[in-house]
């Protein structure tokens, strides 16, 4: 799935000395897949007490690495392996979102399964779900590993590697109080008095994307679902043939051994449709994936309208106390202040009080135009961070579900292919009746 | 009426024997080589009784290949009055036969008239295989009544079933027949009027009825096994016939979420822009497989299931065939049972004393004289009752030689029909998955020939 980053690629990075595989993997993205391969190899059942001394059986899933040396030849170093469970992974990704808000980090894979056709289990445990959840965790750590920013991140390297003392490293870092900012902001997004008054074009037309494309693909995967549990009827019914073919082959002499193998062949078309439709659940969480990255996408929206406000409120903030001190000078009261009411109800001020007045607003001014320009650097900087990142993930987006339709009309493919290969045997059985 | 049947039906014996044996010659021709022969026919030959059927014998033994009769249905025609409306079809026959004034005839004739002529073809040869009609009413299925769908496919099964009575070498022969496929309109109206009077229809039914109730004592064995064949068979294609109408009902429901599928693609191209191409490639890849599931789906409904109904009926003629056969072997065992009593009592005449003749010899009456005449009166009932019972002998052979040879024929046409049915059905199954296929490998080409444009684009800039 990932196809930018993966084992593949190391190897492929070690034979392509002058970059010319440059687009395809981003210059930084070698670093982390050059040094090792990552693969999530297992999963397994546990049992345990949880944090309320309650039992429960969880999964833990295997995460292999093992050195890349593209200069050695002979690449035998035994792999390193940890066990991990899916809070964990959630863990990561959260600090991940805080840490870098620019950046559309990749989706964990569903909590629970939905968008399911009747006939395919929505228990998580099991154990198709399970291996499905596997291959989508794996996906993970490769995207994650072939981020240019994010493969750099010694928390993940760590979470890779360090089987103990992985949570409270995590948890120093600080980064769950600011996981309730951005889940305050959502809030904010809600709240109607929260305008931002100069919206970036740009990333107004991304939020709108981000929205159509979360609906476009929960809607087509609720309609694929549907849709692969109608053609799974329309197989099974065909079993019956060969029941009723068999029966019938007992009373008929001539007809009797034509009858009974096409029954065969039904049965087998009966049986097809199952591996078919286990092929296509990796569709399916394809295109899930991107169903999720619409979420990523606008969480970065997001976080940019929120520093966007927090720009424009240091800006207004600036701008009255810039008015007030006009005011102190001119001796014009402009804007209504409780000072100046009491002022002049219980007379005017001193100079000496005013003089005092004056310079806490210079103060204050400086500190405001040194925050404005704090909020300027750091929205600017966000941007340009937020709009190469939104270049490189469209990219990844065109060429990821490019292939995945080319796959799906491949599945497509194979599907026609088996029916004829079998309707071809049972007319050759009709014919020798 | 017909010329070529008397009470006892023997003459028809003798044209059974030699027609059957050329008509499977016909078979021969165009079905199955493993067809086995009729082994009726152990009957000397019989003067036929009329000049017509002896030419009609020798024609069939010079050209034992060819049919001289075709009959063609078509041309659906609606007709409506102030009381009702119907549909009337074209009937056209084209034959060599000399008992035709013509060699070309056309006539109109609507659903009843087809029953009618059923009706008297079962009549007149009760153990024949008649092939049934379609349906007076379709309930809940898949057409309507009056659409062109149902007009079609009953007009179809109504031209199966004329061919069918055309290619069988006693029946068509009936004179019935003939004038169904040659009478104008008013013609057929007053022959219809003609038929075998109520009063005797009824004497018929009852018979019927009091024979089956008493049962048959010996059933040939053959048609112990035939009765259970045409059991389990009309089982197993009701079986079939139910399959086929699910497999229609879930590919129609397949084919509803199928449309929505498409143009859900469609939709998120309107937010793309590199991946507008495949994603509308995709949806008109869809919206093409949609299209080939409509035509499986139709000519589904056009082929497989008449086929299977038809044949489902077929079962329940066999079944009254069978029955009526039955019926010909009571009537005549009880007949016979008749005769052995009174056999008996005539036994019992002679060898003891009769009771009452004791006693009118004592009372002085004159036992010599009453009893001779009454030997005489059972004399005359036992050897008319042996005519009878001779009479109906005989047609229960003939009932039993007409199912035999009927049997081994239309279990031949079945098998024809039945494997040519499946071939087909299999062939458009074929055929809808390579149209898909053929579908979304032009896709897969025109979206990899994309990719090569842009990446020679790329190298190029």
């Amino acid at each position: 799935m990932a196809d930018s980053g993966g084992p593949e690629a190391a190897q492929l990075s070690s034979n392509d000395p002058k970059g010319e595989l440059g687009d395809v993997i981003p210059e930084e993205a070698r670093s982390l897949l050059r040094k090792m391969e990552i693969s999530v190899a297992e999963a397994e059942k546990r049992t345990g007490k949880n944090a309320v001394n309650m039992l429960e059986t969880y999964t833990v899933y295997l995460i292999e690495t093992r050195r890349v040396d593209s200069s050695a030849e002979n690449q035998n170093f035994s792999p390193d392996s940890l066990w991990r469970r899916y809070s964990e992974f959630e863990l990561l990704r959260n600090y991940l979102l805080v840490t870098y808000p620019f950046v559309i980090v990749p989706p964990l894979p569903e909590k629970r399964a939905e968008f399911v056709w009747h006939k395919l289990s929505a228990d998580n445990m099991d154990p198709d779900f399970v291996e499905r959840r596997r291959i989508g965790l794996e996906n993970f750590l490769l995207r994650v590993a072939s981020h240019p920013i994010l493969s750099n991140d010694k928390i993940f390297y760590d979470f890779l590697t360090e089987e103990n003392g992985w949570k409270e490293e995590v948890m120093e870092t600080g980064f769950q109080p600011k996981l309730f900012i951005l889940a305050d902001s959502r809030l904010k997004a809600l709240n109607a008095t929260f305008r931002v008054k100069n919206p970036d074009k740009r990333f107004t037309e991304l939020k709108h994307y981000s929205d159509e494309l979360q609906s476009v693909t929960s809607q087509l995967l609720r309609v694929r679902a549907r849709v692969a549990d109608r053609l799974y009827g329309v197989y099974k019914v065909h079993g019956n043939y060969g029941r009723v073919f068999s029966e019938w082959s007992a009373i008929e002499r001539e007809m009797g051994d034509g009858l009974q193998s096409a029954g065969h062949h039904m049965d087998a078309y009966a049986a097809s449709i199952d591996d078919i439709l286990e092929e296509e659940e990796n569709y399916a969480d394809q295109l899930k994936e991107y169903l999720f990255y619409a979420e990523a996408l606008k969480a970065v929206c997001r976080k940019h309208e929120l520093l966007q406000y927090e720009l424009e409120t240091a800006a207004q903030d600036l701008m009255s106390k810039k008015q007030q001190r006009e005011e102190l000078a001119s001796g014009t009261v402009r804007t209504f202040s409780l000072k100046g009411m009491t002022s002049k109800l219980f007379g005017q001020e001193t100079p000496e009080q005013r003089e005092a007045k004056m310079r806490v607003l210079e103060e204050q001014i400086q500190e405001g135009e040194e925050l404005l320009q704090e909020k300027k650097t750091e929205c600017d900087e966000y941007v340009r961070n937020a709009w190469s990142d939104m270049e490189r993930f469209t990219v990844q987006k065109d060429r990821d579900l490019r292939e995945a339709m080319i796959s799906y009309a491949v599945m497509q493919i194979s599907m026609c292919k088996k029916g004829i290969q079998v309707w071809t045997n049972a007319k050759e059985c009709f014919s020798k009746m | 009426m017909s010329s070529n049947l008397t009470a006892a039906g023997f003459p028809t014996q003798a044209l059974t024997g030699e027609m059957l044996e050329l008509d499977e010659d016909d078979d021969l021709e165009v079905f199955s080589k493993d067809v086995t022969l009729t082994d009726g026919s152990s009957v000397s030959a019989s003067l036929p009784t009329s000049p017509s059927s002896m030419t009609n014998q020798y024609r069939f033994e010079e050209e034992s290949d060819a049919r001289d009769i075709f009959v063609t249905v078509d041309n659906p025609e609606s007709h409506v009055t102030a009381l009702e409306t119907f549909i009337t079809y074209r009937v056209v026959t084209k034959t060599t036969r000399s008992d035709f004034d013509s060699c070309e005839y056309e006539v109109r004739r609507r659903y009843q008239d087809f029953l009618w002529l059923r009706d008297r073809l079962e009549e007149t040869h009760p153990t024949l295989i008649v092939h049934p009609l379609p349906e007076k009413f379709v309930m809940k299925g898949m057409v309507e009544r009056f659409n062109n769908d149902f007009i079609e496919t009953r007009r179809k099964a109504l031209h199966k079933f004329l061919c069918r009575i055309a290619e069988h070498s006693i029946l068509s022969c009936n004179a019935d027949f003939k004038i169904f496929l040659t009478a104008q309109a008013w013609e057929l109206t007053s022959h219809k009027k003609q038929g075998p009077g109520l009063l005797s229809r009824m004497g018929d039914t009852v018979r019927a009825v009091a024979a089956s109730v008493r049962g048959v004592k010996n059933r040939p064995e053959e048609f112990v096994a035939m009765q259970e064949y045409v059991d389990t068979f009309s089982q197993r294609m009701g079986s079939l016939d139910k399959v086929t109408q699910r497999i229609f009902k879930e590919m129609k429901e397949y084919l509803d979420d199928l449309k929505q599928y498409g143009p859900t693609y469609v939709l998120w191209s309107g937010s793309e822009e590199e991946l507008v191409e495949p994603l509308k490639g995709v949806a008109g890849c869809i919206d093409k497989c949609c299209q080939a599931t409509e035509e499986q789906l139709s000519q589904m409904s056009d082929n497989l299931v008449p086929l299977l109904h038809e044949y489902v009926l077929c079962s329940d003629t066999i079944k009254a065939v069978l029955r009526r056969r039955d019926n010909i072997q009571t009537e005549y065992e009880a007949k016979y049972d008749i005769l052995v009593n009174k056999q008996a009592d005539r036994e019992a005449l002679t060898e003891t004393e009769d009771l009452s003749i004791m006693l009118g010899r004592l009372l002085g009456k004159v036992p010599e004289e009453a009893r001779q005449q009454q030997e005489q009166r059972l004399h005359g009932q036992i050897e008319e009752l042996k005519g009878e019972v001779e009479k109906l002998e005989d047609k229960v052979e003939c009932a039993n030689s007409a199912l035999k040879g009927d049997w081994e024929r239309w279990q031949s046409k079945m098998r024809g029909d039945v494997k040519a049915g499946f071939v087909s059905t299999a062939q458009k199954n074929i055929d809808y998955h390579e149209k898909c296929l053929a579908v979304w490998e032009s896709f897969l080409t025109s979206v990899n020939a994309d990719q090569s444009v842009e990446k020679s684009a790329g190298l190029n800039s």
